[in-house]
Formats: structure tokens, C-alpha cells, sequence
């Protein structure tokens, strides 16, 4: 088979910049390069698009107003400035509920904020990555400042039940956010419908640039700007707008609008053929996360007794791009939190490997894909120590007696 | 992506010396699946002249893992036992033209497989007190482990003196906030809070003016220039002493010029010793000033020949 290669199954990290959303972006690097604050007409052009651009954000999100669209820096900055706003608007309310297997963007600024003071309720998942909810609703009360959920999981593309949990912060007097930077653009979301207060989304998820996020603030919801300064985005986050990505962000919405029809049927038909060639061809192998609820376009693939990093250089030897949650692939000792939330074994946790796809995602790639994976398991799996033959070794603890562990 | 050099990639994609060995006379495994890497090194080793006649690995690892196993099998082969010994994890690590700080621990582990196996080989018991944590100073390739060993054996209560012991933090200083971290724990146990030595400080002493009491009324122009003049007089005796002199040149709004002349001219303490007419100056007058020293033409000229 001839490589159509590079093949890029890494779209969970970041997607390809539509050229059409090039296109769009270029004239205001240029001719269009007018501040949308200024009051002559190289401003103006700029607002009117801005504009624009914002309904078209608004319409991807079933936000009710498009006024509840501000645009950020990247999720990340969505993040914070949900999170820290629900503090600083209800200083009364001390206690955070999160998850143990959020994003970083989320993690990290909530274990800083426990060395502040506040009390971090992480809930915790089964192994197919789902929530107790029952849990959830004992946590609920008039403590909590804010709930910070995500829809999906960036390595397993596992849902929560965000809509049915934004109900019941609702009806106990919580904010909720979510961290929907995975979910934005691949799935049908009417935020006018739910109770969700604050949801967080990334530019660059989408086949827009990177460098633009947009934070979602439904009307009412009390608010502490992160930066203040301008009146940009109705004070709400100072700084002159990022206007040539705002204006791509706003065609790459509509382009996803239109397309998520394709993420529910080829993007998911295209993941299912590339999951269930391998699971069939792979011995040792495995699904992580809940493979009934999860985006059309993740798979993440556990191949046992090999470590993920060394799949990727083989598989980018051949042109093929996908990502790992081993330790190796990050430079720290564990292997990803989610996978060990999930309670995913050692001996599968390290070799896991995340292909997300697209919908620009042929399936002349996807069989490339195939066919090329279960060689290089099986050669790495003939380098172990703990695979014999056909098989992982007997009782890998007697065969392989470390001096130390 | 991390950047791995061309030899890196060269032992990675085309490992020597794979899979069991037969007739290996000598076994050392290290790591374990948990850790995400795993090595078992198989040496055939001559009775007579310790010579390793040959060696195989597997490993279960990253790249780097993989192609340390395999560039060690290749360095220890035809070497004999003792000198085989003599080799160093960088040794391994210079062998592959350098790795990766975050991953010269599979170059350690390499080293430790080698020792395990000879160990081995002579019926010895090889154990290490092998630890490790997460990499905090990228520059240094220091682990959370050593840091937090280092501040406990020897009851370190500072980042500089962390990175006197380990050098880590003593880089690009973008660690410095774990180590504090490690530095609040460790220093918890015994008892002891941390007490953060980086505070900014200021370089300048900080002058306090108190501001004018309303009733005292705004010195006309004469009554500040005397003032000024009564300044100058009461600080000249020091200079005086020190065989320099100062002089009024003009005062210009919130700039008061003069002219150091003598020993303090270019003295080494010329800047402190402005500072603190400075100091004086907004004291007497109650308002800020300025003392800018100008040098005069002709003083400059003579200077710059040399002087007297």
C-alpha cells in the first residue's frame, strides 16, 4: 500500500488551520490592521467583523446572546478567568468540585488554589472513566463556589453528563463551568437549553489558529474580570482584541456547524474501523475510557507490555502522528493521570496510545494506519523483557527479578 | 517531540544485540514495568579472562531506553569485566552523542544493569538504593528526589543553598518554585518553616518625605536657595576631610546641580555620596529634589589629561 502519508491522527492536541480560515484571517494583517476601538474607519471595518464573528461563535454554542460570547487568549485563559471570577464574586464560598481526571489547565490552577486555602473536591472515576453522581450531590451546598467539569475527556474523549450535573449546581445555588475545549465544533451543543453558567473553548480544536479561546458567560452570571484595563469585550476581558484569529475562530464555527453532521457518521465510522482492525489484530490490547459515550473522533488503544513513546517514534518513522499518556512522552515518572484514575494497570498504562481523527481524515489513512500498527507492537513487544513468544511471560514478577524496583 | 540526537534514533530503530542470549552466564535486570522502564542485560562472559564475549538485551522503554540498552551492549563487548566497570552512565550518554536532560535516568539504568549483571556473574548481591523523582531542574538534570535527600541530609533552609549542593536551580532559575515546595515539606518535618530569601530587595534606600505640615508655608525662592546653600555648608567638612569639595552650580525646579571637585570626583563612592546629600537635601527642604553632579568644562578637560 502507498503511504499517504504524513498522517496526522493528533487532532485532540491541536488541528490543522483551515486555509479557508486563513483566507479570511489575512486582510486584517494587513489592509484591515485598524484597532476595532478607534473611532475612524479603519476601526470600524474591524468591528463590524468582530462582530460577525461573534454570532457565528454564538450560534456554534446555542448561546441565547451573543453578548455572552468573550473572547480569551486560549482555554486555558477561559479557565482561569471562569474559575477564579466564581472566587472572587462569591468570597463567602471556599470549596472548588473538579474532577480527578480534568485538564491540566484545570489541575494545576485548582492545587494552587488548595495552597491558598480553598478546599478542592476532586471527584473520582470507575474504570471506564465515569462519575458517581450520587457523589456529586453530596458535595453540592452553599459552600461551593463553583463546579468545573469537563464534557470530554481530551485522551479517552469520555462524556460527563455536563448538562445533568450544570442542573443540579443549579438547583443547589452553585455556578457550573465546563471545560469544553474537546467538545466544541465535534458535538451538538445548545447552551440556551442547560443550566451551564460558564463553558470554556479553543481556537485551535477547531481548525482555527491558536492564540484564541472564548469563554462563555451566560447573561446574569455574576463576574470578576481576570484582566482589566479597556473595554474590550464589555470590560469583561481587557486587552485589544486578537482580531485576525477572532474573525478565523468565527468562520472555522460556521465551518464546524456545518460539518458536525460528518463528525457523528464518517469521522466515528472511520475511528470504529480503526479501533476494531486493531483490537482484532493486536493480541493484548484494549479500549480505556467508556467506548459508548465518548467523541465520534477519539480512540485510545492500550497496547500491554510495551511503552508508548517508542510507538510513536516508530509510527512517526512511517509518517503517522498520534500521541501517548506515558510517562516518557512528558518527561514525568507517571503515566498519565487519567489513564491512572481509571486504574489502568502498569503494564497498559505506559503503552497507551491516543488516535484522534478529523474529518478531513481519509479512509486510504485509516488503512495505512492499520496496517501498520501491529508490526511495530509486535516488534517492540520482541525487545521486551516481559513478552515471550506469543504472549506476555508466565509471571512477569518471577521471570523478571529487578535488584531493584 | 522530544530531540533526540541522530545516533539516538540510528540504536532506537535499529536495536543491536536483541533478545535472549544463549549461553549468557550472567543476568541483570533493573527498573520494573511500573517505573515505564524495564532493562535485562545478558552478558557471556570467559571464565578465565573475564572477558564479555558477548552481550544481549531487553527492554521494555522509551526510545532513549531502547537505545541506551543497545549502544551499552555494544561497549561492553570484548571489554573484561573490570574495565566493563569503569563505565559511567555518561559514558553511555557520550556513546549516543548526548541525551535528553529528562532522560540521561536511561542511561543511569543502563549503567545499573551492568553492575546488577556482573554482580551476578561473581555471585555478589548488587543492590542500590535506586530512587527517583520527577525532574524539576532541567538545566542540571536534578530530580525531586535528590533535592529532597540533599535538604534532609544536610537541613538546607534555602533555595541557594539548593542549588550549592545539587546546582539545581542554579540554571534558567524557572525551578525555583518546586524547590521551594520540597524545601516548605522537608523543612515541615523538622520542625522548621520556610522562610523565602528571594524577596526583592531594594537596592536604594527608600526616603520617607513627610509631607509639608499645612500650616508651615511654601519656602519662597530665596528662603530655598539658603536652605539649599546651608545644605551644601553643612555637609562640606566631610568632604573637606576626605580632601575633595562640592560647590552649588544652579538649581533648576526639582534639580539641584553641583560640581564635586577633588578626591570625590570619580571617587568610587561618588553615587553614595550624592544619595545622601540627596537624602539631606529633601529632608531640609521638605519637598523631593534632585542632585544631579555636573562636571565642569574645564574640569573635565583636565581630567581627561591626566589630572593634577
Amino acid at each position: 500500500m502507498s503511504a499517504p502519508t504524513p498522517i496526522y491522527l493528533d487532532n485532540n492536541a491541536t488541528t490543522a488551520c483551515d486555509p479557508k480560515v486563513v483566507e479570511a484571517m489575512l486582510p486584517y494583517f494587513t489592509e484591515q490592521f485598524g484597532n476595532a476601538s478607534s473611532m475612524h474607519s479603519f476601526g470600524n471595518k474591524v468591528g463590524v467583523a468582530l462582530k460577525a464573528a461573534r454570532v457565528k461563535v454564538q450560534k456554534l454554542l446555542g448561546a441565547e446572546h451573543d453578548s455572552e460570547i468573550v473572547f480569551t487568549s486560549c482555554g486555558t485563559e477561559s479557565n482561569s478567568t471562569a474559575v477564579l471570577s466564581a472566587l472572587k464574586a462569591q468570597p463567602d464560598r471556599k470549596e472548588i468540585i473538579t474532577t480527578v481526571v480534568e485538564h491540566p489547565a484545570i489541575l494545576s490552577l485548582c492545587e494552587s488554589l488548595e495552597k491558598d486555602g480553598y478546599t478542592i473536591h476532586r471527584l473520582k472515576v470507575d474504570g471506564k472513566g465515569r462519575l458517581n453522581l450520587d457523589d456529586y450531590a453530596k458535595l453540592l451546598s452553599d459552600k461551593v463556589a463553583v463546579v468545573s467539569v469537563m464534557w470530554a475527556n481530551n485522551e479517552t474523549g469520555t462524556y460527563f453528563p455536563v448538562v445533568e450535573m450544570a442542573e443540579m449546581a443549579n438547583a443547589a445555588g452553585v455556578m457550573f463551568h465546563t471545560d469544553a475545549v474537546q467538545a466544541v465544533g465535534k458535538i451538538d451543543i445548545n447552551l440556551a437549553d442547560t443550566k451551564i453558567d460558564m463553558l470554556s473553548a479553543s481556537g485551535h480544536k477547531l481548525h482555527a489558529p491558536k492564540g484564541i479561546g472564548v469563554l462563555y458567560l451566560r447573561r446574569g452570571v455574576r463576574f470578576r474580570p481576570l484582566l482589566r484595563g479597556g473595554q474590550q469585550e464589555r470590560g469583561r476581558r481587557a486587552g485589544t482584541e486578537n482580531a485576525p484569529s477572532i474573525i478565523g475562530l468565527g468562520v472555522a464555527a460556521e465551518q464546524a456547524m456545518a460539518a458536525i453532521e460528518l463528525e457523528r457518521t464518517q469521522v466515528k465510522a472511520l475511528r470504529d474501523k480503526l479501533e476494531a482492525a486493531i483490537l482484532a489484530v493486536v493480541p493484548y490490547s484494549f479500549v480505556t475510557g467508556n467506548p459508548d459515550n465518548r467523541l465520534p473522533n477519539t480512540a485510545n488503544i492500550a497496547f500491554e507490555y510495551i511503552e508508548g513513546e517508542a510507538i510513536l517514534m516508530l509510527l512517526n518513522k512511517q509518517g503517522i502522528a498520534a500521541s501517548s499518556g506515558s510517562a516518557c512522552t512528558s518527561g514525568s515518572l507517571e503515566p498519565s493521570h487519567v489513564m491512572r484514575a481509571m486504574d489502568i494497570p502498569y503494564t497498559a498504562a505506559h503503552g497507551t496510545v491516543r488516535f484522534s481523527l478529523s474529518r478531513y481524515t481519509t479512509e486510504a489513512e485509516i488503512d495505512f494506519v492499520i496496517q501498520a500498527v501491529p508490526p511495530i507492537v509486535a516488534q517492540l513487544r520482541k525487545l521486551s523483557p516481559y513478552w515471550s513468544g506469543t504472549g506476555p511471560v508466565e509471571d512477569p514478577a518471577k521471570v523478571f527479578a529487578p535488584a531493584y524496583a | 517531540m522530544w530531540d533526540y540526537t541522530e545516533k539516538v534514533k540510528e540504536h532506537f530503530y535499529n536495536p543491536r544485540n536483541t533478545g535472549p542470549l544463549d549461553g549468557a552466564n550472567a543476568t541483570g535486570d533493573v527498573g520494573s514495568i511500573s517505573c515505564g522502564d524495564a532493562l535485562r542485560l545478558m552478558l557471556k562472559v570467559e571464565p578465565v579472562t573475564e572477558v564479555i564475549q558477548d552481550a544481549h538485551f531487553q527492554t521494555f522503554g522509551c526510545g532513549s531506553a531502547i537505545a541506551s540498552s543497545s549502544a551499552l551492549t555494544e561497549m561492553v563487548k570484548g571489554k573484561t569485566l573490570d574495565e566493563a566497570m569503569k563505565i559511567s552512565n555518561q559514558d553511555i550518554a557520550d556513546f549516543l552523542d548526548g541525551l535528553p536532560p529528562e532522560k540521561m535516568h536511561c542511561s543511569v539504568m543502563g549503567r545499573e544493569a551492568l553492575h546488577a549483571a556482573i554482580a551476578n556473574y561473581r555471585g555478589e548481591v548488587w543492590a542500590d538504593d535506586h530512587e527517583e523523582g520527577a525532574l524539576v531542574c532541567k538545566c542540571f538534570a536534578v530530580d525531586s528526589q535528590m533535592i529532597e535527600d540533599t535538604i534532609r541530609d544536610n537541613k538546607l533552609s534555602t533555595v541557594e543553598e539548593v542549588t550549592n549542593y545539587t546546582k539545581a536551580g542554579g540554571g534558567c532559575s524557572t525551578c525555583h518554585e518546586p524547590i521551594e515546595e520540597i524545601l516548605i515539606k522537608v523543612m515541615a518535618e523538622r520542625g522548621e518553616t520556610f522562610v523565602a530569601a528571594g524577596a526583592k530587595k531594594a537596592t536604594q534606600a527608600i526616603v520617607h518625605i513627610e509631607p509639608a505640615t499645612p500650616a508651615a508655608p511654601k519656602l519662597g525662592m530665596l528662603a530655598r536657595i539658603r536652605k539649599i546653600e546651608e545644605v551644601i555648608a553643612a555637609v562640606r567638612p566631610t568632604l573637606l576631610a576626605d580632601r575633595g569639595d562640592i560647590e552649588l552650580v544652579d538649581v533648576d525646579g526639582k534639580n539641584i546641580m553641583i560640581n564635586l571637585t577633588g578626591a570625590c570626583s570619580g571617587c568610587q563612592m561618588e553615587a553614595a555620596t550624592i544619595a545622601g546629600i540627596q537624602t539631606k537635601m529633601i529632608e531640609a527642604l521638605g519637598e523631593f529634589v534632585r542632585i544631579v553632579p555636573v562636571a565642569k568644562a574645564k574640569a573635565t578637560a583636565c581630567a581627561s589629561h591626566g589630572g593634577k
